[in-house]
């Protein structure tokens, strides 16, 4: 199977799915709960698909995103709310502003390896956070209320084919390569006359954009936006959907987006016991699959096909 | 795809389950509690569902609701705005309540109310005071209904305590900027108090979880304010007295109802407390037989004494549970017109009329601590 | 300007606090290369065992403070053995992440077991004031903070620099593979560690709860991720480099608040924090090692 051809059966099976749902949601088969977990589904799914595309495949250790988002959210927000203006443009602002923002963060800190790159990303995004903490046009602490419900199914799953598409056609670009062999080695890259400040910048700002659309699409769906939403453990959650889909694998980070929020939502009947379980889970999964679900690895029907060789899905600790 | 699948069938089995037992159907009364049950507010959420369980079960004890029980259906809001839409969006579609009580912040309340208003269930949020959680830019929210009252009053009851009883000329309002709550608080507070002929000297600010409080309470010491409001939650105020005592600050402080919790003695510590005064919903000390049966049914459930969301939380029950009776049926829309309607009942917190705006009209109670104890001082009714 | 010298004694008080908790961190990454994000949450714990101690046990203050120190090593051991031992071999992300769950486990377990409300801590030493000139005064409490402190880290430097464990552990850091071929047992040196880092988060908690009066189960989060930014600070690793980067932290807080700015005094902090990183990556006290390919 060639790479065209999957892309259009990839294509065809999200119309399908669309399509599916669509008709559930039209139908009234499922109910608005329903809507909203497959909404915030879509959600997930963007940020951990960017995240992945900075922290997975160009290795820049970045726990900031939630800063990103808020940018997206904030600006977005204060589009519709407060000039009035139509929410597909607001959309569109809150992703080239949180874009902004990615570039401009990423210039300095991109300097930084590792740990230190972590600790400044995450230094960032709560430096973003406390900037609307203490603006009141936006409602300081307590937020900016009265966004109108302007997210539905459609625009969630136009937002996410987009950004899966657009992330990897990057990655299989010759960016995307030069991204992957920044990760591999930065030393031995930049010997091979890769501008790797560039790609870091590059990746930095395609994530921030799309964490930026998923910013207001949140906002847009939970009416209400609020400067503590945005802290560095919003950042650790979209970080924990990477890393337990397998740091790299765009497949896995939607595959763990999934997983993750029906996981959470499932275990809403149990309210006492819900942040336990979640933790106990995600350090089992840490110690028992470090790599993660899908390692580096992407899904795709040749390995379906192959399923049972030992160059498949399953993948063991080492 | 199969995990999409997967999903449909699992979405669907699970509304298919619920489906059956709608909210007025069969014995039960499907009642939502939509709280901070994780995450930073928890201990305000877990505080009202203590409340709202405990009048549950009283109700349930006494025969239920025209023959009916009441099933409480809690969903956690994790604290966090987003959660709220969804454990109240949860609640209705899938566990088709009839009514929601809850939440117990105004932000996480604001999150919510447009789903009650779309669905048309409705709501009783138990002490979230901001007041455009039931009116919104100048039209009542026609489902969204609360127990307490709101910021305004408490604040110009305090600021008018401050110039009558304690003569004070000079005050200084220190703030949790990150609560809508303490921000209405304070500003009632500023505009009445000047209107008296005060002077506010200053305003400062904190945060929830703040520890450590001397820096600006230097700033306010080099003041030398005649009181000092602090409209804030019980965790805070504790260890701002706290410091601000033992830094010899001996101005009278003076909070809202947010301070109203058995922890605020052990924090402050019994004679820092002493010559701070708070407006409150009730006193504990009160003989009234409402309050005292209120007040040892619930030290005897949980062993220990109630704090102020507690005692809203199940006032908020029993108000619901009263419009139920008089609907005379589990119907959202009817258990609405009910509460609208609600007059006169007898809330722990004191007899309590809905105004038109949904707020209720009560009276506040002035208390003030000596030796670790609220003492009553004054009541007053509202214009 | 005894407005600005007693700002600056509460500025040292503050700090103390977080050099305290940041000694623990600072050691922890010192030796394994881990940012414990639970340490927050094992200082967290600290506190409540010495609560416990104190109001079901009545014990005094030295007691419990030991108690404590010992659970919370042995707490912290726990943790070690059994969520990232395991993952000794595994990448740091995802050492990190698991740092992380156990951190949402010990909190969330925390509001499980004793409830999410603020407990009061009970008054273990009473507090004097003692009036240093003019309207400058200073506390026990802020005296004893301080001088835990410091007695704690010269402690710690001794242990690292001049004991046969203190030895292991900087062999450790510097080659693990290297330092198990010299018959250093790798997996308990990093246990002692690990002790040795709870414990001295277990006394901040302790210290926390006497000078604050209010314990919950979420007390960890905020001061752990200031011990962080203030270990990060004075060079992660480096024993003193914790002491004054909690220090000058402190004192930086204090200043923005002090001239009204104390919403802005988080952000304040981490700008500092990412102009060291950018222009001396490795901290006020590190020393810059180039990367050997």
């Amino acid at each position: 199977m060639n790479k065209s051809k999957s892309f259009w059966i990839g294509i065809v099976l999200s119309l399908v799915i669309y399509g599916v749902f669509q008709f559930l949601i039209e139908g009234e088969i499922v109910n608005d709960f329903v809507t909203d977990t497959l909404i915030l589904i879509g959600i997930n799914v963007i940020l951990a698909v960017s995240l992945n595309l900075i922290n997975g495949i160009t290795g820049q250790f970045s726990i900031g995103h939630a800063g990103f988002m808020s940018v997206g959210a904030y600006i977005s927000a204060i589009i519709t709310v407060k000039q009035g203006l139509p929410f597909p443009l607001a959309l569109v602002c809150g992703g080239i502003v949180a874009a902004l923002a990615g570039l401009l963060i990423g210039i300095p800190s991109l300097r930084l390896k590792g740990d230190y790159l972590a600790i400044a990303t995450l230094g960032f995004g709560e430096i973003i956070r406390i900037v609307w903490l203490n603006t009141d046009y936006v409602g300081g602490a307590s937020g900016l209320s009265g966004i109108s419900k302007e997210t539905n199914w459609t625009w969630i799953f136009v937002c996410v084919v987009l950004t899966v598409v657009v992330i990897q056609n990057f990655v299989n670009s010759t960016h995307g390569r030069a991204c992957i062999s920044v990760r591999e080695n930065e030393i031995a890259a930049e010997a091979m006359g890769i501008n790797t400040t560039k790609y870091k910048v590059m990746a930095f700002t395609i994530g921030a954009f799309f964490a930026g659309i998923a910013g207001a699409l949140s906002a847009h769906n939970f009416y209400i936006i609020q400067p503590t939403s945005f802290n560095f453990i919003k950042s650790f959650e979209i970080l924990v959907i990477v890393v337990l889909g397998g740091l790299g694998s765009t497949t896995g980070s939607i595959l763990a987006a999934v997983l993750l929020t029906l996981l959470f939502t499932y275990l809403q009947d149990w309210p006492e016991i819900r942040m336990i379980i979640y933790s106990i889970i995600l350090i089992l999964t840490m110690i028992f699959r470090p790599k993660g679900l899908m390692g580096t690895r992407e899904f795709s029907f040749k390995s379906l096909k192959k399923k049972g060789d030992q160059h498949g899905t399953t993948h063991t600790a080492s | 795809m199969a995990l999409a699948m997967g999903m449909v069938a699992g979405c669907g089995s699970q509304s298919t389950s619920s489906q059956g037992s709608s909210g007025d159907n069969g014995s039960t009364i499907k009642i939502g509690a939509d709280l901070e049950l994780t995450g930073g507010q928890a201990s305000y959420g877990t505080s009202a569902l203590k409340g709202i369980q405990l009048a549950a079960e009283e109700i349930n004890n006494a025969g239920g609701i025209n023959g009916k029980k009441i099933e409480i259906v809690q969903a956690d809001d994790s604290s966090k705005p987003e959660e709220s839409t969804r454990a109240a969006q949860k609640l209705i579609s899938q566990d088709k309540v009839v009514a929601i009580i809850g939440t117990s912040t105004s932000t996480n309340t604001l999150a919510a109310v447009q789903v009650v208003q779309d669905k048309k269930i409705p709501m009783i949020t138990p002490t979230a005071t901001n007041a455009k959680v039931t009116v919104n830019n100048g039209k009542v929210n026609s489902y969204v209904f609360r127990a307490c009252f709101i910021d305004p009053f408490q604040g110009s009851v305090m600021a008018n305590f401050a110039t009558q009883n304690l003569k004070a000329k000079t005050a200084v309002v220190y703030i949790d900027t990150s609560s809508d709550y303490s921000k209405g608080l304070a500003k009632s507070f500023e505009d009445t108090f000047k209107k008296n002929g005060g002077q506010i000297l200053s305003e400062e600010s904190y945060q929830q979880n703040d520890s450590d409080f001397k820096v600006v309470l230097t700033r306010i010491k080099e003041r030398n304010p005649d009181v000092i409001y602090v409209p804030g939650y019980y965790n805070e105020v504790g260890k701002i007295v706290k410091q601000a005592r033992e830094m010899g600050i001996k101005a009278p402080f003076m909070g809202g109802d947010g301070w109203d919790a058995p922890q605020l003695v052990d924090i402050a510590g019994k004679e820092n407390l002493n010559n701070t005064f708070i407006s409150n919903h009730y006193a504990a000390d009160d003989p009234d037989p409402v309050i005292q049966k209120f007040v040892s049914a619930f030290k005897t459930k949980y062993g220990s004494a109630p704090d102020g969301f507690a005692v809203l939380g199940y006032d908020a029950m029993n108000m619901l549970a009263d419009a139920i009776k008089r609907a005379g049926s589990a119907d959202p829309s009817k258990i609405r017109d009910a509460l609208e309607a609600t007059k006169d009942f007898k809330a722990v917190t004191g007899t309590l009329t809905l105004d038109q705006n949904h707020d209720p009209i009560k009276a506040a109670t002035i208390l003030e601590f000596k030796d670790g104890k609220e003492v009553f001082k004054t009541k007053v009714n509202p214009q | 300007m005894d407005y600005i010298i007693q700002q600056f004694i509460n500025g040292i008080s503050v700090g103390s606090i977080y050099a305290l908790i940041a000694l623990g961190y600072t050691m922890v990454y010192g030796i394994i290369k881990l940012i414990n994000f639970a340490h927050g949450d094992v200082f967290m714990i600290g506190a409540f065992v010495s609560f416990y101690a104190v109001t079901l046990l009545h014990l005094g203050f030295i007691p419990s403070l030991l108690i404590s120190m010992a659970a919370c090593a042995l707490v912290g051991v726990i943790i070690e053995r059994t969520a990232y031992k395991p993952l000794r071999n595994a990448s740091r992300i995802a050492v990190l992440i698991t740092a992380i769950g156990v951190s949402f486990l010990l909190e969330n377990g925390g509001i499980f077991a004793v409830g999410a409300q603020p407990k009061g801590f009970p008054e273990l030493i009473h507090k004097t004031q003692y009036t240093i000139f003019g309207n400058v005064t200073i506390d026990s409490i802020q005296i004893m903070i301080l001088a835990v402190t410091v007695i704690l880290m010269i402690l710690l430097q001794y242990i690292v620099h001049y004991t046969k464990i203190g030895k292991a552990m900087r062999a450790v850091s510097y080659d693990m593979e290297a330092a198990r071929l010299m018959g250093i047992n790798v997996d308990s040196t990093i246990s002692a560690t690990f002790a040795i880092g709870s414990a001295l988060a277990a006394a901040a908690g302790v210290i926390f709860g006497m000078t604050y009066n209010s314990i919950d189960p979420l007390m960890g989060i905020i001061p752990g991720l200031k011990a962080f930014v203030a270990a990060v600070l004075g060079g992660i690793g480096i024993i003193p480099g914790a002491l004054v980067g909690g220090l000058v932290l402190g004192v930086l807080e204090t200043a923005v608040s002090s001239v009204g700015y104390s919403l802005w005094r988080d952000g304040v902090a981490f700008a500092i924090l990412i102009l060291i990183l950018i222009f001396k990556p490795s901290g006020l006290f590190g020393k810059n090692v180039r990367e050997k390919v």
